[in-house]
């Protein structure tokens, strides 16, 4: 069964098709990691599951439910259920780390201060920080704010996590240790995630599947061993790094 | 040429309607999610404290030089005409009807307006809007309700405010330059104020509130593009708000002369 399902989805800025009918299947409790060069519309998918864009044609469907013609309240007990890490962190600057990691329990649930400072606590200290509740996201390095959006997004234990990039920007150790957070979120909560990443070591630790996204379309699709000995000449010079390819050559061709 | 002139007035009439569209569905939308639950009153008592109390040093000094200025200037006209009795009812009555009410209102619209869009407008790009609605949070609920419930509730009182303050600024020129006793300046003050003066002035000062909150975060919400974006948007911002209460005033100010003379 399909935890996510994008169906035919079309989007552009203007005249600039970022996402050309694409289609994108999640099954429930796995990970799917989503590669593709900078710009080619990773982020702008993440944010067409969490209804923050819409897209001109095709359905999405979360859950079982079709987003698009959602009424705001189902949408928002939706979102209840799923946590999104942005690319930039995007914590509220003019709030605590402690009450950015908490937004959702303060907001909406009954726990007390201090059931509030444990939960946010421990969800900290999953991404390998502690003691840094009443801090503001001003003093913190970009490594750490990116570490906190993580907590923020898995404060609430939702079923289904969107990462977009979360191990770009910090250093190895820690990017690992972030893998590890991710695969355990899979294997013991059954939790259903995509993310978007550059770091193949990462893809291929944490993927289920794998996907690439190229000229707004999903041109590969497999399991960390298929991608890794694809035969596709765009998938190899992605995952090899390579400069000179048909990538680059459809780059020079467009120029 | 006229091709290119009626193409620019096009542009500029449709981005109008776009823009008073836009600012109506904001407000709606406010109005409907003020008397939602839940109530929170933090945000709100933090919005009142910006808007009201770190406004009250400009506010005041603005207010007071204003009341110096216009006695000086009355008196101008009226030791002409021998009449010096009326200074202190024609300050009294400028202020509380007009002078006091513009004078807060575009203090507070450059002041607690272009801020509003600063920071509105720095969340936008910087996804924090976003993230507030993956966090089920409505933004327009969490971030323009506290905003324009503060500034529709501060402005009249710090007009309020600003209006005592410019009558004493008047009283004080009167007093010690133009040799009008104190007494007497403060009866003729409290004798030719009415209430509908009073009414009439503070009143429209909710709609100036109302008009500065959601021009700000309308332009705050629609940032394109950057720090440039938000730059370009404080202006727009702090701009339309200007015209906006200036146009509001008039038609204000004619509707009472007309209709309740
Ligand atoms: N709000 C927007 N308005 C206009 N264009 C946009 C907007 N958001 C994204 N785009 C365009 O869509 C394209 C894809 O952007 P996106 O942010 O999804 O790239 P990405 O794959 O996440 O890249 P990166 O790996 O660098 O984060 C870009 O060309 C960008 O210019
Ligand atoms: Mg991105």
């Amino acid at each position: 069964m399909d935890m996510i399902e994008l169906r035919n989805i079309s989007k552009s800025f203007e005249s600039h098709k970022v996402l050309d009918d694409l289609t994108l299947h999640v099954k429930r409790g796995s990970t799917f990691v989503v590669i593709g060069r900078s710009g080619c519309g990773k982020s702008v998918l993440l944010k067409h599951i969490e209804g923050l864009l819409k897209p001109e044609a095709g359905e999405i469907f979360v859950d079982g439910k079709s987003i698009l013609s959602m009424p705001d309240a189902d949408m928002n007990s939706l979102r209840m259920k799923m946590g999104m890490v942005f690319q930039g962190g995007a914590l509220f600057d003019s709030l605590t780390v402690g009450e950015n990691v908490g937004f959702s329990l303060i907001e909406y649930s009954s726990l007390t201060k201090d059931q509030i400072h444990g939960r946010v606590e421990e969800s900290l200290k999953l991404v390998g920080l502690s003691g840094i509740q009443e801090l503001t996201p001003s003093e913190l390095s970009g490594g750490m704010r990116k570490r906190v959006a993580l907590a923020r997004a898995i404060c609430t234990n939702p079923d289904i996590i969107l990462y977009d990039e979360p191990t770009t920007g910090v250093d190895p150790i820690t990017a690992d240790a972030i893998n590890d957070l991710i695969r355990g979120l899979h294997d013991k909560l059954r939790v259903t995630s995509i993310v978007v990443t550059h770091d193949m070591k990462s893809a291929y630790k944490i993927a289920d599947r794998i996907g690439m996204l190229y000229q707004g379309k999903l041109i590969a699709e497999g399991s960390p061993e298929e991608i890794q000995n694809s035969g596709n000449p765009f998938v190899h010079q992605f995952i090899n790094g390579l400069a000179q390819g048909p990538i680059t050559d459809d780059i020079k061709r467009t120029l | 040429m006229i091709k290119k002139a009626i193409l620019f007035l096009g542009k500029k009439t449709a981005s109008f309607f776009y823009f008073t569209g836009g600012i109506n569905k904001l407000a709606l939308e406010a109005f409907y999610l003020t008397f939602k639950p839940p109530f929170k009153e933090k945000p709100f008592i933090e919005q009142c404290r910006k808007v009201g109390v770190d406004s009250l040093p400009i506010v005041s000094m603005v207010a007071f030089f204003i009341g110096v200025i216009l006695a000086l200037q009355t008196a101008y006209q009226m030791q002409r005409l021998g009449s010096e009795m009326y200074i202190a009812s024609i300050v009294a009555v400028s202020i509380v009807r007009e002078l006091g009410p513009i004078i807060t209102a575009l203090v507070v619209a450059g002041r607690v307006g272009a801020a509003i869009t600063a920071e509105l407008g720095s969340m936008n790009v910087t996804e924090q809007i976003d993230a507030l609605e993956t966090l089920a949070a409505n933004p327009v609920k969490y971030l323009v309700v506290p905003r324009f419930l503060a500034l529709s509730i501060m402005l009249p009182l710090l007009t309020l405010y600003a209006d005592a303050i410019g009558i004493f600024g008047g009283w004080l020129i009167c007093v010690n330059k133009l040799s009008i006793s104190s007494g007497m300046y403060t009866h003729i003050t409290f004798n030719t104020l009415l209430f509908k003066d009073l009414f009439t002035g503070l009143a429209k000062t909710v709609f100036f509130g109302m008009i500065i909150a959601f021009v700000s975060c309308y332009e705050g919400f629609n940032v394109q593009g950057g720090a440039e974006g938000v730059g370009r948007a404080t202006r727009h911002s702090v701009v339309n708000s200007f015209i906006l209460i200036i146009a509001f005033d008039c038609f204000f100010t004619a509707f009472f002369y007309f209709i309740f003379p």
